[in-house]
């Protein structure tokens, strides 16, 4: 039987920005991404059932007024809560990225909220993200297939509102099960530029968690930012000792867009998933 | 009914959300729509009943004023409606939102003090606030108040007696405005006493007097803003004016040298510049100016300068992408607390309540904050990543800031099988409007932007902007509408309003020969904000985040069906006609009615005077009054002084809050290195399967035209070319825009200013074969009041020309940075150093006393020897023999060598005894502005082939990129002695402190 290429829907509209290179990289790793604008997928709800990946991008959804991303997940709420539920119990993928992120704790879909950076200022840099090890006895991040070989990751954050908020007893249940994702930590980048590790201010420096037994991601960085050599702060020392042979190489990012491609793709799954 | 919902954080006090609601909603409704504006994680709601807090004295609600945008209640207005599936507020009588904002504060008992702190939370001209103290919430709860419009009834359409109006009273109507029926007059229209001597002759000749909307329409299309009437007209012997002599003029003659290898394709025809991308792609770009608005909201005119330029790009062609912003900041110095007035002190005499009654503009860190903030929210929300930017401090700029915003695009060149960048309306097409509604908003914002600010500067001329709306309606225009191929033509709405973009499109129409283009506009089909409006202010309204398009009849419903589906407003409003008349009805009346002929403008003879010398001269042949500083003065402390001037040192505060990584197509970002130093120049790459990039910079000297208006033009073209090459930008894939910022434009001694500026734009550009796409200029920065006890003040900003760069490299990946990378490499300067210290910032900033900033030589430009060095080093780009390349700008050698240092965090030792050109002293080595020149670093293993390049040009061979700490430089002996840390640590000082 001939693989299918894995389906990815990518959501727009309403001042989502991301969904372009989102879509160039979840290609690129191999799969199959259609921008789907919310409207359309209100107006023909039934085609979420072709897909095994829904991911919401980042973006300004409606500004961030009322709260980021609060007004994006009242609309998908009001209209497509029943193929949300029915997307989840098939084996599928969610992955929410920054305003994404924002619109997936609104959905409920994930613990936790996100409010302003202790600063109070929005911020593009690059930060170190670290996949902590699994609590002991527990498959932890194993279960992820967003997280497959990864250990150490350094991506930018481009947001105003991304201080992870959580309850210390919430916390140590997702620690428990293995359910966060990343933590910032002062790793290469910041070490290069000598910057704080965790610029948002997060509970427990969380960047990233985990739900749904690890097939629901939320994040803050932007993956998709860094799915390029070129675009890491430190390509201009690396230039392969000064132009060797300018490298094409991927980005450090790519590898979370190819193991979610790769989840299905391994499993030879066709469009229609799980049956 | 009207409701109050509170949200505010769980933990924390310091403010509430607060949405006024009216409505006839059932309370179960209500705890709906409050639980669906809260966020149950991190937020709490409450209904009518202020929310428990910690302990506070007063809460002060900032809420706008009727009629100021409010994109946090379009928000909710759009939830509530979407919970309930009714339709939204504007189209639905039943319910309306108002968003406010509380700020608790706990700890000020005094009333003189809350109020000072309510005043620093808001700015009264778009918002108002609201002070309660907790006993009084306590017991009242705080006011129920919509902030609706009401509009006062008043006659749609009055005639104007203009036929009998003696010049006098023409004078009074060109200034002050129509006259209402009160007597009152409505604002500025802006035009001169010729100008409305032409207009009556029109109207004698028609036999019947003007309506207010004629008027108004002219005043708009005429103005100086829509018309630019100082570059158009003739100019003492130069007979075509200025702008089609040597800017354009410069162009032409470019293209046509270039022959084949032209890569201009759309030039000074479109909102927007277009050059070739590659085969299958256009890039264009534009900058704009928005100085009015943003000395009055510093905020909303920043944002409308941003998202306006935007539209720019949406409308170039049939509708480029936005894939670049870039801006710049003219402002005061943030320090400065000196207080000014639009207005005299009342009779009533002075003191605090006095004062406020007097229009005080402004302070220069409210304006910057606000100005900052503005592209912040523009850029960020709309999904665009903002790349080149600068910041510039001068004590003119005080009272009307600069605010420069500009936008690249991109554009497949082929759309529908037709070039992308051609687009006529045909007679018989709809005109639709697309996007916001409109309002009061913007009402003579190009006649005032036209005019001296002084105290008739009407507050409706500020608009805000609401960048999620525009990104509804772009994308689904640029990313869908104009590929299914739904449109003739598209235009942005922008200064005039629909009078302007209306009459263009009529005036580029498709025809055949003999026929001329019309329209004909039924104004009460217009969406309207609220009721009330006069057709005379829906016509001219510049309210935001409009297009107009001409929609062929056979494609209007596929296309109101697709706009509808985005969430984007479409209204027919009228249709395009070949009757060669602009034809406007109200309720099926005509009420305007004029010859599109007559549209366009007359003429008028322009003289210039050269003004006295110095200060406003210089040229090649000034005596060299400075000489340079005594041997033997502290070089370390005037190298670190200097570094620590605000036009010299590190912005990250600001280039980090704008998001630059969005597309994922930044290359060198605006900030780089391991000391993140701003960059002057940017690349990115706009297509992530092509390799091919774009390079952005900018460049600008006001206080170079203090002594050499030509010079100051001059040396920015020459920068922003350098800029551009020393990131590995292309000489011969190069276009250059223009903005010219002027004051007192009427005057002949700017005027010769002006002429000279322009001048040397032609020269310069011609030299280096970069033609100019695009440019914009804002002839009148004056503010006219009066300082605290009465005394009448003046303040213009200085001339200044912005000079922007857009170029395309074949290479993204041969892209360098400005930073020293390693250990060994081997410093070169390219190109000459002379005397130049005249109008720089080491005469400005560290030696005023002994020379002001008018004395001495200003830099100059010899662009025959400078394009050799500038295509030397691109050849020693592309061949990958550069490790780092940095510009030499404001501040000189020391500066460009304490930037390239700070950037890679690492030490140099070099040597500026050999370094070629004519300064001989120390501090003109060190400081001197020469252009031409770039600091390259070299790797020692290509340093051969490297120099082999430069053979036949000017250079000199510093020393090298040292390991550790050390900044040294040595001239006969040792003359700067210093750390890269404590470098470091001046150079984000700045920054840091604006945090």
């Amino acid at each position: 039987m001939k693989n299918k290429k894995t389906k990815i829907i990518i959501m727009s509209g309403y001042g989502l920005n991301c969904e372009e290179e989102t879509k160039f990289a979840f290609d690129w790793a191999g799969g199959d991404a259609d921008i789907v604008h919310i409207n359309d997928l209100i107006s023909k709800p039934k085609i979420l059932s072709q897909y095994q990946i829904l991911v919401f991008p980042g973006g300004f959804s409606y500004g961030d007024d009322t709260g980021s991303g609060k007004a994006f997940a009242n609309k998908f709420k009001n209209h497509l809560s029943k193929e949300l539920r029915e997307f989840l119990k098939r084996d599928t993928l969610v992955a929410g990225i920054c305003n994404g992120f924002q619109i997936v704790t609104n959905l409920g879909i994930l613990p936790g909220g996100l409010t302003f950076n202790k600063h109070g200022k929005y911020i593009d840099r690059w930060v170190d993200l670290q996949v902590p090890s699994p609590a002991k006895g527990r498959a932890g991040r194993g279960l992820s297939p967003w997280l497959t070989g990864i250990k150490k990751l350094s991506v930018p954050i481009a947001h105003g509102e991304g201080h992870y908020v959580i309850s210390k007893k919430d916390y140590i249940k997702m620690q428990k099960n293995g359910e966060i994702a990343f933590v910032y930590e002062k790793g290469e980048i910041c070490k290069f530029q000598n910057l704080e590790k965790n610029p948002n201010g997060s509970d427990y420096d969380i960047a990233g968690i985990l739900a749904y037994n690890g097939r629901v991601l939320g994040m803050m960085p932007h993956p998709e930012r860094a799915m390029f050599a070129h675009q890491s702060p430190i390509w201009f020392m690396n230039k392969k000792l000064y132009f060797a042979k300018a490298t094409k190489d991927e980005g450090q990012g790519l590898q979370i867009f190819k193991n979610a491609v790769n989840y299905f793709s391994a499993k030879g799954g066709s469009a229609s998933g799980g049956k | 009914m009207i409701s109050r919902v509170y949200v505010k954080q769980k933990n924390e006090a310091s403010s509430v959300d607060s949405y006024l609601i009216t409505h006839n909603f059932s309370r179960e409704k209500m705890v709906k729509i409050a639980k669906a504006l809260t966020n149950p994680t991190i937020e709490e709601f409450s209904i009518n009943k202020f929310p428990k807090t910690n302990k506070f004295s007063y809460a002060i609600e900032i809420g706008f004023k009727p009629g100021v945008t409010d994109n946090v209640g379009h928000t909710v207005d759009e939830t509530i409606s979407d919970l309930f599936h009714i339709s939204a507020s504007k189209n639905n009588p039943d319910f309306a939102v108002y968003s406010s904002k509380i700020y608790l504060v706990s700890g000020v008992k005094n009333l003189n003090e809350i109020e000072k702190l309510a005043l620093s939370l808001h700015n009264p001209l778009i918002e108002r606030s609201y002070i309660a103290s907790s006993a009084d919430i306590k017991k009242n709860g705080l006011l129920l108040r919509a902030s609706e419009v009401i509009l006062g009834k008043h006659t749609p359409v009055i005639e104007v007696p203009l036929s009998k109006a003696d010049t006098e009273e023409l004078i009074n109507i060109g200034k002050a405005g129509v006259m209402n029926e009160d007597g009152s007059r409505r604002g500025p229209l802006a035009l001169d006493l010729v100008s409305m001597e032409a207009i009556q002759t029109y109207f004698r000749g028609l036999e019947r007097e003007p309506t207010d909307i004629e008027l108004e329409s002219l005043a708009q299309t005429w103005s100086e803003h829509c018309k630019h009437t100082i570059f158009a007209n003739p100019i003492d012997d130069i007979k075509d004016g200025l702008y089609k002599t040597y800017i354009k003029g410069a162009a032409n003659l470019i293209r046509k040298k270039r022959g084949k290898k032209d890569f201009c394709v759309s030039v000074f025809s479109d909102n927007s510049g277009g050059i070739v991308f590659d085969n299958d792609y256009l890039i264009t770009h534009k900058v704009e100016t928005h100085n009015s608005p943003s000395a009055l909201d510093p905020f909303g005119g920043a944002i409308t300068g941003i998202v306006g330029v935007n539209r720019d790009t949406i409308g170039f062609g049939m509708g480029a992408k936005p894939v670049a912003n870039v801006y710049g900041f003219c402002l005061g110095n943030p320090e400065d607390e000196i207080k000014y007035f639009k207005d005299p002190p009342s009779p009533e005499g002075f003191g605090r309540a006095g004062n406020n009654l007097r229009q005080p503009m402004l302070l220069p860190k409210r304006i910057m904050e606000g100005v900052i903030k503005g592209i912040n929210v523009g850029g960020n929300c709309s999904g665009i990543p903002t790349l080149n930017g600068f910041i510039k401090f001068d004590d003119r700029y005080r009272a009307k800031p600069l605010v420069f915003a500009g936008t690249a695009g991109l554009i497949p060149r082929i759309v529908n099988g037709k070039p992308s960048h051609l687009k006529k309306a045909k007679a018989g097409d709809y005109i639709v409007m697309v996007g916001g509604r409109v309002g009061l908003d913007g009402i003579h914002g190009a006649t005032f932007s036209s005019v001296v600010m002084d105290s008739n500067s009407p507050a409706t001329a500020v608009q805000i902007g609401d960048p999620i709306t525009q990104k509804k309606l772009s994308d689904a225009i640029v990313k869908e509408a104009r590929d299914l191929g739904l449109y003739n033509s598209i235009t942005d709405n922008g200064a005039g309003g629909l009078s302007c973009s209306v009459a263009e499109m009529a005036r580029d129409m498709r025809l055949p020969a003999g026929r001329h283009g019309g329209a004909e506009v039924d104004l009460e089909k217009v969406p309207l904000k609220y009721p009330g409006l006069r057709p005379w202010e829906i016509w001219i309204s510049e309210s935001q985040e409009r297009m107009t398009l001409s929609v062929p009849k056979s494609k209007w419903k596929a296309f109101q069906k697709l706009m509808e589906r985005r969430g984007v407003e479409a209204a027919v409003i009228g249709k395009f006609t070949n009757s060669g008349k602009c034809v406007v009805k109200y309720k099926n009346k005509k009420i305007m009615d004029l010859d599109m002929e007559f549209l366009r403008l007359p003429k008028q003879q322009l003289y210039t005077k050269k003004p006295p010398l110095p200060p406003l001269s210089g040229g090649r042949n000034s005596p060299p009054l400075i000489r340079g500083g005594r041997e033997g003065l502290n070089f370390t402390k005037s190298l670190e002084k200097l570094l620590s001037q605000k036009n010299i040192s590190g912005f990250s505060f600001i280039s980090q809050q704008y998001d630059h990584e969005v597309q994922a197509s930044s290359v060198l970002k605006p900030l780089s290195g391991r000391g993140r130093i701003n960059t002057d120049t940017q690349v990115f790459r706009p297509i992530l399967k092509s390799d091919k990039g774009v390079v952005l910079t900018s460049s600008t000297y006001p206080s170079y035209g203090d002594i050499s208006a030509y010079n100051m033009s001059a040396c920015a073209i020459d920068t922003a070319v350098r800029n551009t090459i020393s990131a590995g930008g292309t000489l011969s894939h190069l276009a250059i825009l223009d903005n010219f910022c002027w004051c007192s434009s009427n005057d002949p001694k700017r005027l010769y200013q002006l002429t000279e500026a322009v001048k040397a734009c032609c020269d310069t550009a011609v030299g280096f074969g970069t033609p100019f796409i695009s440019g914009k200029d804002s002839m009148f920065n004056d503010f006219k009041g009066y300082d605290e006890n009465g005394k009448p003040i003046e303040i213009s900003v200085p001339p200044t020309i912005l000079i922007s760069a857009i170029s395309v490299m074949p290479d993204f990946n041969k892209t360098i940075s400005p930073e020293f990378k390693n250990a060994g490499d081997i410093i070169y300067l390219l190109g000459e150093t002379h005397d130049e210290l005249g109008g720089g910032e080491y005469l400005k900033n560290i030696h005023p006393a002994k020379g002001t900033p008018q004395e001495g030589n200003v830099p100059k430009v010899d662009v025959k020897k400078n394009i050799k060095t500038y295509l030397a080093l691109e050849k020693a780009i592309q061949k990958e023999l550069a490790a780092s390349a940095i510009s030499v700008n404001s501040g000189g050698l020391g500066i460009a060598l304490a930037k390239a240092s700070v950037g890679g965090m690492i030490g140099c030792d070099v040597s500026i005894k050999n370094i070629k050109g004519t300064a001989k002293s120390v501090v003109s080595k060190l400081f001197s502005e020469s252009q031409g020149r770039i600091l390259v670093s070299v790797s020692p293993k290509n340093a051969r082939a490297f120099e082999k390049i430069m053979e036949k040009i000017s250079y000199a061979k510093l020393g090298k990129v040292t390991n550790g700490d050390k900044f040294i430089i040595t001239d006969k002996t040792k003359v700067i002695d210093t750390s890269v840390k404590k470098l470091h640590k001046i150079y984000h000082k700045f920054s840091n402190s604006m945090k």
